[in-house]
């Protein structure tokens, strides 16, 4: 993926990319050259301090004034941090700029080749290995941002649909695995033939604790991968949450190994004392998640007057939901997700859209680095880590891995077919097995193990790190052509129309009907229940304002009018047609059954083809000369539209929408706030140089149906008719409220040409003689119809 | 008790079971349902759906209640409203809303059509094979009118908006003197394209609870 469009050298390795690569190596350079120079500074530094007072009695030599000194201690620790994020992000930025590495390999396995790289090149250096997958670092610095992107972004709706799938395989999968892998290693260390290896040390026990952490599927893995490869939505959200929600399980099996490993048994009492703990910390992880999320939003509706720290309120308040999720030893990804997701629809409506940007772009920023992060540190450690290499343990590790999955895949999804509508096909299956990554949450619970107590940690910590590269791998790389192969179904990349929300929403209310008729409390009713409930009571708390009581389909439609308004505003008002509206269609089309009022010899061109522009461009230069000789004499019934017919209807038009733009995200400003006025495009200025103001005044309201009628009396160019309809029926989208004012627009060319807006008369006239201080900005700085 | 025994003859549920592919267990549950709903009748009318307490919160209600009297729905080619229907009508409605079978790959357009048939018969309801402007306001009236406070304009923008959707999904050039009368099934089917309603438009029917008495 070339990073780069501008002009430089299509030849392999242009300029840039070379200063880049060198970037790189310097920062490298720098990052194991510094710290074996600084190694002598804190001595003698340090020794200064300590010397300096007993000096100052004894001899104080007054040396020469140091102009330059080098104190690196004093900022090694932030040093060093940010050295290794510009490294991961100056690799990520090195990726794409060599071309078809991105699509074969995916990212994940080349962070991780760098990560060894840079390991490797720290220990030719002669440097201790920095202990970068430090289990506090990664869990409390580099986990949260990823869940937290993952949590607050998480699809809903398909997320709840299949709840119960996820959990089942979340739960009952990965206990499954747990047991297996660490009952099968167990039988397979013991069964080892005459000569005593170390395997035989190896207890029952230890071998579940290492079953159990062996075998959670890692979200962070999933994530990089799947991402890539575009998967259908349904087996993207299963294999997901599946890696997110068996955190609870991990978190309980671990504790529970580990606390009786020096007990050395596991009477029942515990077992359902850690079932009860397994309820304990999914359920309190997500309530915590969920308390700390409607505090969030509780906290968003307030902020109106101090928009600029409204982002600041989610992150903080996810963040001391993980923390305190993890104060008990609750789940805190659960935790995390909860929060995200609870916070997510309220907080939304109440953020400004600037705040709501912030938000996503920090969060995608900060898990990038934090994932990049954390592949690097796998490679480091692993050059770093001690080594203890059983073959027998390693391989047959691995293979009980794939072995398991598959089973309980196959058998999960048999049980689960039988309550599931939609079933699971064999190729979902094998996907969803296949999809089983393993990766550096595995490695930090490992690493977290003491070493007194599990004697062979290195070995553990060996054959998960072969797992964590196998899966990256091999099935990272894999798992692309696979999907290829398979045809499996790939996401839709569509934009929501409104007629699916429309659809949506009736069809939840008609499945809930039926579901009433039947008398079966299912799915939909429940959920019904729930969204009333929230309606009700819920929403008006958490909402700020009017929007607490704007039912789904009217806020979707509002913010797809936004969207379409702002994609209006930053073409600069050109002719670019909305994108949802590819074809000219208008309202007057849709009057079935009326006969047409009087056939307006409109044509209807899809799109104004390049042609059209350069004649329009041409007409509104010439128009720009010329009229501003006419400034005096505009009176509208002297209005002549014919010398330059078409390009002066495509002014009006073009006014009378910008006008009309305006006025719709002033309106907006209620619901998402957004700078009051959009810059004008230069089109509309000269647009309104060229015009007169008084021309335009709205008609008297009518309460017909809207319809677009064109006195034929007056010859029309064609196409300036048509803008104009596309124009006022882009108009109309934006209508809303305004509605009064968009119906019935006349166009008489003869004797005026009316606009829908005559309430902005003062902005009009004094763009006639000056064009006003935002239209400054934007006349020099754009390309005339960009 | 009506004229329905409590115990009907297998044959007559073999011969639903045929027409609408539901199990003999399914027919059984529903048909106790219908029971319950019509007090023991044979037939079902309008005012008995009415009376389902939980329906009244449903801001489409008269519109799932219309579609059970509906001769559309119940396959075999009639039109137009009916005042009351039997049990057979009634399974036929219902067997809209079952899942397909996964083996049902191939006829998986079939269903697909099939309810969003079901779907547009519930929007056109005079019965003309198109649904104008007027009955897609009307459905979205619908939709919205257990929102309070409405501005009486944004339900209609909302319409018209889906109308120049559809519009122009279906038809991107228009001669200026063609009218877009109203949506057509092909236009329909179009329009929700990747919906994927088959996968959506599904009621559980194995596991029923014990019914909840309608008074």
């Amino acid at each position: 993926m070339p990073a780069r469009r501008d002009s430089h050298s299509p030849s392999g390795k242009s300029l840039p990319e070379r200063g880049l690569l060198l970037l790189i190596v310097l920062v490298l350079l720098q990052g194991s050259v510094l710290p074996l120079g600084a190694a002598s500074s804190p001595d003698t530094t340090h020794n200064d301090y300590v010397d300096n007072p007993q000096e100052k009695e004894e001899n104080y030599t007054k040396k020469a004034f140091p102009v330059l000194t080098l104190n690196y201690q004093y900022i090694q620790a932030p040093f060093e941090i940010s050295l290794w994020i510009l490294l991961a992000s100056l690799m990520k930025l090195g990726f794409h700029m060599i071309p078809r590495l991105s699509s074969i390999v995916p990212e994940s396995c080349l962070l991780i080749t760098v990560g060894l790289l840079v390991g490797g090149l720290i220990k030719l250096a002669g440097e201790d290995v920095p202990p970068v997958l430090d289990s506090r670092l990664f869990f409390l610095c580099l986990l949260p941002p990823i869940i937290l992107d993952a949590g607050y972004f998480l699809p809903i709706r398909p997320f709840m649909e299949n709840l119960g799938t996820i959990l089942m395989f979340a739960v009952v999968g990965t206990l499954w695995n747990a047991f297996f892998i660490g009952g099968l290693l167990y039988a397979v260390c013991q069964i080892q033939p005459a000569n005593p290896s170390i395997l035989h040390k190896i207890e029952l026990l230890p071998c579940l604790l290492f079953g159990s952490i062996i075998s959670a599927v890692d979200p962070v893995a999933v994530l990089a991968v799947f991402e890539e490869i575009h998967i259908n939505e349904l087996l993207h959200i299963l294999v997901f949450g599946e890696s997110l929600l068996n955190d609870a399980v991990t978190v309980v099996l671990y504790h529970l190994f580990e606390e009786y490993t020096r007990a050395g048994t596991v009477t029942v009492l515990d077992c359902f004392l850690g079932i009860i703990s397994f309820l304990v910390v999914s359920i309190g992880g997500v309530l915590v998640g969920v308390i700390y999320g409607l505090l969030a939003a509780f906290t968003s509706r307030f902020t109106s007057h101090v928009r600029v720290i409204e982002p600041l309120f989610v992150f903080v308040y996810a963040y001391m939901a993980y923390l305190s999720a993890e104060v008990f030893h609750l789940s805190g990804i659960m935790a995390l997700i909860a929060c995200g997701a609870t916070m997510r629809p309220y907080v939304e409506a109440n953020i400004s859209h600037k705040s709501h940007t912030t938000v996503k772009y920090f969060l995608k920023m900060w898990s990038s680095v934090s994932e990049t992060l954390i592949f690097i540190f796998l490679g480091v450690a692993t050059v770093d880590g001690p080594h203890h290499w059983n073959w027998t343990f390693v391989t047959v590790t691995v293979l009980l891995c794939l072995v398991s999955r598959v089973i309980g895949v196959v058998g999960l999804t048999y049980v689960i077919n039988k309550f599931r509508i939609v079933k699971l096909t064999t190729k979902d299956q094998f996907i969803i097995a296949y999809g089983g990554l393993r990766g550096a949450i595995a490695f930090s619970l490992g690493f977290l193990l003491k070493k007194n107590l599990f004697p062979m940690r290195e070995m553990f910590l060996t054959a998960i790190i072969t797992v964590v590269f196998f899966t990256v791998f091999v099935q990272g790389m894999t798992i692309q052509p696979l999907v290829e192969l398979l045809a499996v179904k790939k996401k839709q990349e569509a934009k929501r129309t409104i007629n699916e929300e429309i659809h949506t929403q009736f069809l939840d209310h008609l499945l809930t009907g039926i579901e009433d008729i039947c008398g079966h409390y299912g799915h939909h009713h429940w959920k019904d229940k729930l969204n009333r409930f929230n309606k009700k009571y819920v929403k008006k708390c958490l909402i700020a304002g009017e929007r607490s009581k704007e039912p789904q389909l009217i806020a979707f439609y509002h913010k797809m009018e936004f969207k379409q308004a702002i994609e209006m505003v930053e073409s600069g008002g050109g002719f670019k047609l909305p994108s949802a509206m590819p074809s000219t269609v208008s309202m007057q089309n849709i009057q079935p059954k009326k006969p047409p009022p009087a056939k307006p010899a409109e044509k209807a061109p899809s799109q104004l083809t390049k042609g059209r522009e350069e004649e329009i461009r041409k007409i509104l230069r010439s128009n720009l000369q010329r009229t501003r000789l006419r400034l005096r004499s505009y009176n509208r019934h002297t209005l002549v539209a014919d010398p330059f017919e078409d390009g002066f209807d495509d002014l009006l038009i073009k006014k009378q929408k910008m006008i009309e733009l305006e006025k719709k995200i002033k309106d907006m400003n209620n619901y998402l706030t957004v700078p009051a006025a959009p810059p004008d495009s230069p089109t509309m200025c000269r647009a309104r140089l060229s015009s007169d103001p008084q021309s335009y005044r709205a008609k008297p309201e009518s309460d017909s149906v809207p319809t677009f009628q064109v006195d034929l009396a007056s010859p029309q160019s064609p196409d300036s008719v048509n803008v104009m309809d596309e124009f006022r029926r882009a108009g109309q989208q934006r209508g809303g409220e305004r509605r009064e004012e968009d119906q019935g627009l006349m166009m008489r060319p003869h004797k005026t040409g009316e606009g829908a807006d005559g309430k902005d008369p003062q902005k009009l006239t004094r763009c006639l003689s000056d064009p006003g201080p935002g239209a400054d900005e934007e006349e020099e700085d754009q390309p005339f119809l960009a | 008790m009506g004229a329905f025994q409590s115990s009907p003859g297998q044959p007559e549920y073999v011969d639903l079971k045929e027409k609408t592919g539901f199990s003999i267990s399914q027919i059984r549950v529903l048909h106790t349902r219908f029971k319950l709903l019509g007090h023991n009748g044979e037939t079902l009318k309008r005012d008995h759906f009415n009376s389902i307490p939980d329906l009244a919160c449903n801001p489409i209600r008269s519109q799932i209640i219309e579609a059970f009297f509906d001769r559309r729905n119940f396959r075999q080619n009639g039109e137009g409203p009916v005042d009351e229907i039997h049990f057979e009508e009634f399974l036929m409605v219902m067997s809209h809303f079952k899942a397909p079978s996964p083996r049902m790959i191939e006829e998986r357009e079939s269903v697909r059509r099939e309810k969003l048939r079901f779907i547009f018969n519930m929007h056109d309801t005079d019965d003309d094979g198109t649904i104008t402007l007027e009955e897609y306001r009307h459905v979205i009236d619908e939709l919205l009118s257990l929102t309070e406070d409405l501005g009486k304009d944004t339900a209609k923008d909302i319409a018209d908006a889906a109308m120049r959707e559809v519009a122009s999904t279906s038809m991107a050039h228009m001669e200026p003197d063609e009218f877009f009368e109203g949506i057509t099934f092909e236009h329909f089917l179009k329009l929700l394209k990747g919906f994927e309603i088959e996968l959506k438009m599904n009621v559980h029917f194995s596991i029923m609870d014990t019914p909840t008495f309608c008074k």
